[in-house]
């Protein structure tokens, strides 16, 4: 996981400007502004139907904007044809052609540019041992493997020397182990050409493994654009912190604002949180507070805020860690989760035992909408 | 146990029943082209006599090169026609007349072959009659031919354009591949097998007509099932049996080769599906 995205030399290399596009009556991506640097890996993220896909479409040419300008190093590529902009994709379903084998589908966009045919050669044959698949050149598609034809699918995209990489679902048809192991190996590959890349995704854990900076997307609205970690622990929306990991979201209202302090009151606890925010008493807002975050205990911890007392009503084991679910006073749940740092831990919680729960003053993030 | 035994046997026999009465009398049709006998139905030893008969038979000769070449040039046209007509249904999903085109493409399936051929048949008539042109024989032939014909390759073709992965065509242009492109060198190696199955069925359609080539042809082309038609209601001879047995031998020879085209991409189909299903 990349904690710190270096200052990049060339901030703007891509830059989405106000991008809308309709189907009709449906608003497929709402006005989406963005800047993407020169080797940067990005990933849009959000479920199904948000927009994220129509963005990429757009960005390689299949869809063409209702308004907005999409500006790559400098060049507008309004009304540019898919096959004349230095981009390449890489298809959800690989879209290997499989009556080419291995050797002509990378070589295929080569050819379409009519290089001369020992450079055609040599070019096919390093990606063909950038992925590893040396040996496969002659082979179909058909007869390779899901990863195998993943790989090929990467070379494929990248012989060209794209200026801009897109990857749509990049791993979503390998299996989970698969996937991890294909994540690092991706992420690599891509750093190591140094192409700038753009991919859409789904998954939350395959966005945070390999990308640079991650755009949460809802209903075609791009959400919030940040690095990994703060996307994590400071969402800036409901949306956000829900769909990134798992929280526990609680309504409170604003009962006292210091400059660097707040307090408010929700139904089961109060929150004491250690860092101004931009509202006034009185304001309704939500607490967000991850559930790795809070401790559990069965003597009543100290102080008077940040604290809860609940009745464990599940609990389940996953190895490294236990999840369990309390049941407050005002009926809500709260999910906990512990580490299992130790093999036989004293007095562990158990179903229908009453203990505090507490949390530090920097746990909370206070969302305002 | 033993009704069970009883009603296999019947079923047995029923099946024998039923493909003798379909195939019985092409196997003896082809028999009887064999006799040495100049009845038809009558055996009377082997020989090749009506093979020899048919090689001097200079009227049989001239229509089955005809209908060959009728069935030829219907099928390569049809397929031509049917490949755009197919592409342009598939590529478009909305474009002025559309339903209108489709259902006119499709319209001669279930057009009774008699009211096409009539029409036909007036509407070249009143042409020859305003402009001199078109006389009426094998280019009339083919035109009705390729009516007929093309609607047939179009479904087939359409039917295969429907089962390609779009992302296919989407990755051909996001190489490189301009439009004309991405048509030859995607989609056609793509639909190659249908465009075979398409040709195929499209010859042996034009081959074996009769209604409309009745209707369309003119003097001095006429072609073979007309020959073969004319001569059954005048007395036939065993010269008939020996080219009806040609045929038969070429008409099995591209079925067998359409079979076998079918099989194969059956074979690669199901060999596709199951590397998309293997997970590593």
């Amino acid at each position: 996981m990349s904690t710190s995205f270096p200052i990049p030399d060339d901030p703007g290399f891509l830059q989405i400007k106000e991008v809308v596009k309709d189907f009709g009556p449906v608003r497929a991506v709402d006005s989406v502004s963005l800047d993407i640097a020169r080797g940067e890996i990005f990933a849009l993220l959000g479920s199904s139907g948000c927009g994220k896909t129509t963005l990429l479409r757009m960005l390689a040419g299949f869809e063409t904007p209702t308004s907005g300008q999409i500006i790559l190093n400098g060049h507008d590529l309004s009304g540019l044809e898919p096959y004349r902009r230095p981009i390449n994709m890489m298809f959800q379903s690989y879209a290997l052609f499989p009556h080419l084998s291995v050797w002509d589908n990378i070589a295929f966009g080569l050819r379409r540019d009519g290089l001369p045919k020992d450079e055609i050669a040599a070019r096919v044959e390093s990606m063909l041992r950038l992925v590893k698949l040396e040996k496969f050149g002659k082979r179909k598609p058909h007869q390779l493997s899901g990863g195998q034809q993943q790989r090929v699918a990467l070379a494929r995209s990248l012989v060209k020397r794209p200026q801009l990489l897109l990857l749509d679902e990049p791993l979503g048809a390998l299996d989970k182990k698969l996937r991890e192991e294909t994540q690092i190996e991706l992420v690599n590959i891509i750093k190591d050409v140094g192409v700038t890349c753009v991919m859409v995704t789904h998954d939350q854990e395959e966005a945070m493994t390999m990308a640079d900076r991650i755009g949460v997307m809802d209903e075609g609205v791009l959400l919030q654009v940040d690095v990994p970690n703060e996307l994590y622990e400071t969402p800036n929306s409901r949306f956000v912190a829900d769909f990134i990991g798992n929280v526990n979201l609680m309504e409170g209202v604003v009962v006292d604002d210091q400059p660097s302090s707040v307090t408010i009151e929700c139904a089961d606890c109060v929150h004491y949180v250690g860092h101004g925010i931009t509202g006034h008493v009185g304001l309704p807002v939500t607490v967000a507070l991850r559930p790795e975050k809070i401790y559990l205990s069965r003597e009543e911890p100290e102080g008077e805020h940040n604290r809860v007392q609940g009745v464990v009503e599940e609990m389940s084991y996953f190895g490294s860690y236990s999840v369990y679910f309390l049941r407050l006073p005002s009926g809500a749940k709260l999910k906990v989760s512990e580490e299992n740092d130790l093999r036989l831990r004293e007095s562990k919680p158990t179903w229908d035992d009453t203990v505090w729960a507490s949390w530090p003053p920097s746990a909370q993030v206070v969302l305002t909408h | 146990m033993r009704s069970d035994k009883k009603s296999r046997l019947f079923s047995r026999l029923w099946m024998f029943v039923v493909f003798g009465f379909l195939y019985l009398p092409i196997v003896s049709l082809i028999v009887y082209s064999f006799t040495e006998s100049s009845v038809p139905n009558v055996w009377g030893g082997f020989s090749l006599r009506w093979y020899r008969a048919l090689l001097v038979d200079s009227d049989l000769k001239e229509s089955l090169w005809l209908s060959l070449k009728i069935a030829t040039s219907t099928a390569t046209a049809a397929v031509i026609l049917g490949s755009l007509a197919a592409a342009s249904l598939h590529r478009y999903p909305r474009f002025f007349g559309r339903t209108f085109f489709s259902g006119m493409v499709s319209a001669p399936l279930v057009m009774p072959e008699v009211i096409v051929g009539l029409s036909l048949l007036l509407m070249l008539v009143s042409l020859q009659r305003l402009l001199g042109v078109p006389d009426r024989g094998m280019v009339t032939i083919w035109l009705g031919h390729l009516l007929v014909g093309m609607a047939y390759a179009t479904v087939v073709i359409q039917a295969r354009l429907r089962d390609l992965n779009p992302q296919l065509e989407e990755a051909a242009q996001d190489l490189g591949a301009k439009p004309w492109q991405v048509f030859f060198l995607v989609t056609i190696p793509m639909i190659a097998q249908a465009l075979l199955s398409a040709w195929l069925l499209t010859f042996t359609l034009s081959l074996d007509d009769v209604v409309l080539s009745a209707f369309l042809s003119g003097p001095g082309s006429t072609t073979m099932p007309l020959v073969i038609f004319s001569r059954a209601r005048l007395g036939l001879n065993p010269s008939v049996n020996a080219i009806a047995t040609v045929v038969v031998v070429i008409v099995a020879i591209g079925v067998t080769i359409a079979s076998y085209v079918l099989a194969q991409q059956e074979r690669r189909r199901s060999l596709e599906a199951a590397a998309a299903q293997r997970p590593g």
